[in-house]
């Protein structure tokens, strides 16, 4: 019998049901688990993902694109398979993709965190025979604080750079974490200044009604005067560039989960690093795991490898996947955060639409 | 703790020298007084001595977080550092329970020295369990040794001299030599003035940087007096109060590693200091580096480690003449003087290094091809007015080093690194040709710039024919040239060549494998620089 999924070098596929998740080759049909870029790519004839994907997607891979939107839990359904959408948590509008064929369930997580952060839904585990799991942070050092507590030392860090008469420079993924850092400081009583790339994605958001808080946009009008002590928010790929000189003096804070590893933060020559991720840490993956009742999981992105032989011995059959999400095993740490999309690097005019692979994490 | 934890997490996370010197100065004005003078070691390299290891600590975090020891494995080559690794793995209660100060937890680490195994694991665990993630880091830090953070011994010299305005040279060595911060206090250090409280107490060295371009630059040749660059370990000698202490280069008591020097303590005049090269030798002729590598790092040399690697004092310079400090005298002086202290030393285990006369700096440059021939790895440029200052500084003496030979190489194995090369495959291995086959040779940690080094780790991710555990196999594509100091026949490598400080000079991509270096050309160095 064939089963549900298969891995073939366009990406996952749907024999049954004609389609693919998270292709990264062109197809007719691609379910889009979050609109990442390693995950929603150019060129495919029609989408299908979450609602508030919809006008990520557009923005992102063009307003012409042929997409349809269906809200978590709705079932559609293509020649006897399927098809639903569960909430993953990871940023606004990611979703886990549920297939079902006969009586077998398999679901692909996309990329997944299980604390609620108060705009990308809660994470809930699909029970499934098969479970397909990211596993970015897939080793036991992973272990994430409560974002109350991260919150808390930014807050901290942002007032010192007050007081030393420093603005405090966050680099943040464009899509996720930006939005992330932004509704959970909407009431910081310190303007908040962002980097065009940031910018677009904010626009379309608070167009869609989302609660985040007012931004004033860099440009090269900005007077500097407006900036001292303020927090700006940038994407990663600004660290380094001529585009940060406008800020002196500044502390620069990075955010991402590879953070929680003291060389990884010194090689960024950051001032500080927090551990804010949007992928589940390893307890939260282990517990997830554990929740969906799966009998085989894949695992893919990261220290996937590790992951798959620890759940092997802790008697869940398990294997390690290639995929081109978060680019290749392993490789997100040192990429973690290079959006390598060139028009990135033209800050002052952020209009430019599709950061490209390596944005998540 | 959290004083100290908080110190550590600045000076180890910023790249900016005067924050670092600032939370120094900070620290050193407010902290308690009887964590400074620990500080002050654990920063100057006077570590505590272990008495809880590595394994332990590894078995107890093992048992108290259930995972399998692979699994530890794999974190700690992603972490590259055990105590990091251990702290991140303990679960974090998320609060401070304990308030002890870092001289509580040296003193009671030091305690364990004789106790059983299992008090030790006890005591250990309870603390585990009383500090939070980063305290315990610094707490494992303390155990597994090598304060290795972002602090150097200039930075914290200057930062004590601009917290207790004391010149830097005088706070130098001030703080240098034989002392127990479980008994000294910070402020005793500092009021010493060397009056002879310790006997033992050295100079800190004087060294020089490397002359980059033509000597013509530095003036006049007659100005200038050149010796041969030796290349063992940099040494200082002292005979006071009766005593003969050998201090090496890293302020380590050496003395009696050495015991050729025994006959020094009574041939030796009172109140004399002498700067110089402890360095293996026979016939007259330094013996290479390998063979000096025998007889440090252990406690008891053999006699024969005795016979096959005789030991020298090689002397550069007199600090310390009839009880005086003779440093601020012009280096010619000094010399006049050292002259004649060997000469009526006359033992031959103190010798002077020579002086290489030339009248023009043309002659100079052929001396310097010679260098090899000599045993000696370049030469030392000392203007004959210098006095002997402290510290590494510019202008007054240099040193030239010959180039380096150079083997063009394959990468055939990438391993992750440590520290800020954690989870980033920068530590190579390198292969010459031998007919088809590929022969390692040699790794090399260093050479290339931070982006090259991205690049090769992107590369050997996805040109790994082997993956688990720390080592890569990668595919053998990538051409780099390496360049080393030195070469010695070793039985202990495939290719029976040991290489002294290879690094990488740069990548090759204008190369490809089949145009690498072989064993045969190796081999050929071999025979002919072999010391």
């Amino acid at each position: 019998m064939t089963p549900v999924l298969q891995f073939t070098d366009k990406g996952i596929y749907c024999p049954g049901g004609d389609f693919y998740i998270d292709p990264w080759q062109p197809v007719p049909r691609a379910v889009i688990t979050h609109a990442h870029s390693d995950h929603a790519r150019l060129g495919n004839q029609h989408y299908l993902c979450h609602l508030e994907s919809v006008p990520l997607l557009q923005l992102r891979l063009g307003a012409d694109i042929s997409v349809q939107g269906i809200p978590y839990g709705e079932t559609l359904r293509y020649n006897g398979v399927s098809i639903s959408l569960h909430p993953a948590g990871h940023i606004i509008g990611s979703a886990q993709v549920r297939v079902q064929q006969g009586n077998e369930v398999w679901v692909v997580s996309g990329d997944y965190k299980v604390e609620n952060d108060g705009l990308s839904g809660q994470f809930e585990p699909v029970p499934c025979q098969v479970f397909i799991t990211e596993s970015t942070f897939g080793l036991p050092i992973y272990n994430w604080q409560p974002q109350a507590m991260i919150f808390g030392d930014i807050r901290k860090w942002i007032y010192e750079n007050q007081q030393a008469g420093k603005s405090s420079v966050l680099l943040a993924y464009s899509l996720g974490k930006a939005q992330r850092l932004l509704f959970n400081l909407k009431d910081l009583d310190t303007p908040i200044f962002a980097h065009g790339a940031i910018d677009v994605p904010h626009q379309v958001l608070l167009a869609q009604g989302y609660d985040l808080p007012p931004i004033q946009r860099i440009t090269p009008d900005t007077p500097k005067a407006d900036l001292k002590k303020s927090v700006i928010i940038a994407p990663p790929s600004a660290a380094g560039t001529p585009w940060m000189r406008r800020f002196n003096p500044y502390a620069l804070g990075i955010c991402s989960g590879w953070m929680q590893v003291r060389g990884s933060m010194r090689r960024r020559n950051a001032d500080a690093g927090f551990a804010l991720s949007d992928h589940a840490d390893w307890s939260g993956l282990l517990q997830s795991v554990k929740a969906t009742g799966a009998e085989k999981v894949f695992t893919t992105h990261g220290f996937s490898s590790a992951f798959a032989r620890y759940l092997q011995e802790n008697g869940i059959e398990a294997e390690a996947i290639k995929t081109a999400f978060g680019n290749e095993d392993e490789e997100a740490p040192q990429e973690a955060g290079t959006e390598t999309a060139a028009a990135n690097l033209t800050p002052d005019n952020g209009t430019a639409a599709a950061p490209a692979a390596g944005e998540s994490e | 703790m959290q004083q100290f934890t908080q110190l550590v997490k600045i000076v180890s996370n910023s790249t900016k020298t005067n924050e670092k010197l600032e939370a120094l100065r900070f620290y050193f004005t407010h902290a308690d007084a009887r964590d400074k003078p620990w500080v002050l070691a654990l920063f100057s390299g006077r570590r505590p001595k272990r008495t809880v290891n590595s394994t332990q600590l590894k078995q107890w975090c093992l048992q108290k977080v259930d995972i399998p020891e692979w699994l530890f494995e794999e974190c700690y080559h992603s972490v590259g550092d055990l105590a990091e690794t251990i702290a991140l793995l303990l679960p974090d209660s998320g609060q401070q329970l304990s308030t002890h100060p870092l001289h509580y937890w040296l003193d009671e680490l030091a305690k364990l020295e004789k106790a059983p195994e299992a008090e030790k694991q006890q005591f250990i665990l309870q603390a585990w369990q009383e500090l939070d993630t980063n305290e315990r880091f610094v707490f494992n830090k303390l155990i597994t040794g090598g304060f290795r953070i972002g602090v150097s011994q200039q930075m914290m010299v200057n930062a004590l001299a601009q917290t207790y305005q004391i010149p830097p040279a005088t706070l130098s060595h001030m703080i240098s030599g034989n002392w127990d911060p479980r008994q000294t206090s910070l402020e005793a250090l500092l009021q010493d003035t060397g009056s002879g409280a310790d006997a033992s107490k050295p100079y800190p060295f004087y060294l020089a940087y490397p002359l980059e371009e033509d000597p013509s630059v530095l003036g006049q040749p007659e100005d200038w007096i050149a010796e041969w660059k030796w290349d063992g370990t940099r040494g200082q000698m002292i005979k006071r109060s009766g005593q003969l202490f050998v201090w090496s280069r890293g302020e380590e008591l050496i003395t009696e590693k050495f015991p050729e020097y025994t006959p020094l303590q009574n041939a030796l005049p009172e109140g004399t200091v002498i700067d110089g090269e402890i360095l293996t030798y026979a016939d007259n002729f330094p013996l290479p580096f390998q063979t000096l590598q025998t007889r440090i790092g252990r406690k008891n040399v053999t006699n024969k480690q005795l016979q096959e690697a005789p030991v020298v004092f090689l002397s550069y310079d007199l600090l310390e003449w009839e009880g005086r400090d003779i440093r601020d005298k012009p280096l010619q002086e000094r010399r006049v003087l050292l002259e004649q202290l060997v000469a009526q030393v006359n033992h031959p285990t103190l010798r002077l290094s020579p002086m290489v006369t030339f009248d023009s700096w043309q002659r100079l440059i052929e001396f310097r091809q010679q260098a090899r021939d000599m045993g000696s790895e370049g030469l030392m440029l000392k203007k004959r007015s210098s006095p002997y200052q402290v510290g590494r500084k510019r202008g007054d003496w240099w040193k030239w080093k010959i180039d380096p030979f150079t083997i063009d190489a394959v990468m055939i194995y990438a391993q992750k690194g440590h520290g800020r090369r954690a989870d980033l495959y920068s530590d190579y291995t390198f292969a010459v040709k031998d007919g088809d086959k590929l022969i390692p040779f040699t790794k090399a940690y260093s050479g290339l710039t931070d982006k090259e080094m991205n690049e090769v780790d992107h590369w050997v991710k996805r040109h790994s024919l082997e993956k688990f555990g720390p080592v890569r196999t990668v595919q053998p594509e990538l051409v780099f040239e390496i360049a080393f100091e030195g070469i010695a026949a070793s039985n202990r490598h495939k290719s029976g060549v040991a290489l002294r400080f290879p690094r990488i000079h740069r990548w090759r991509k204008d190369k490809t494998p089949e145009e690498i270096n072989t064993l045969a050309d190796l081999q050929q160095l071999l025979q002919q620089y072999k010391g």
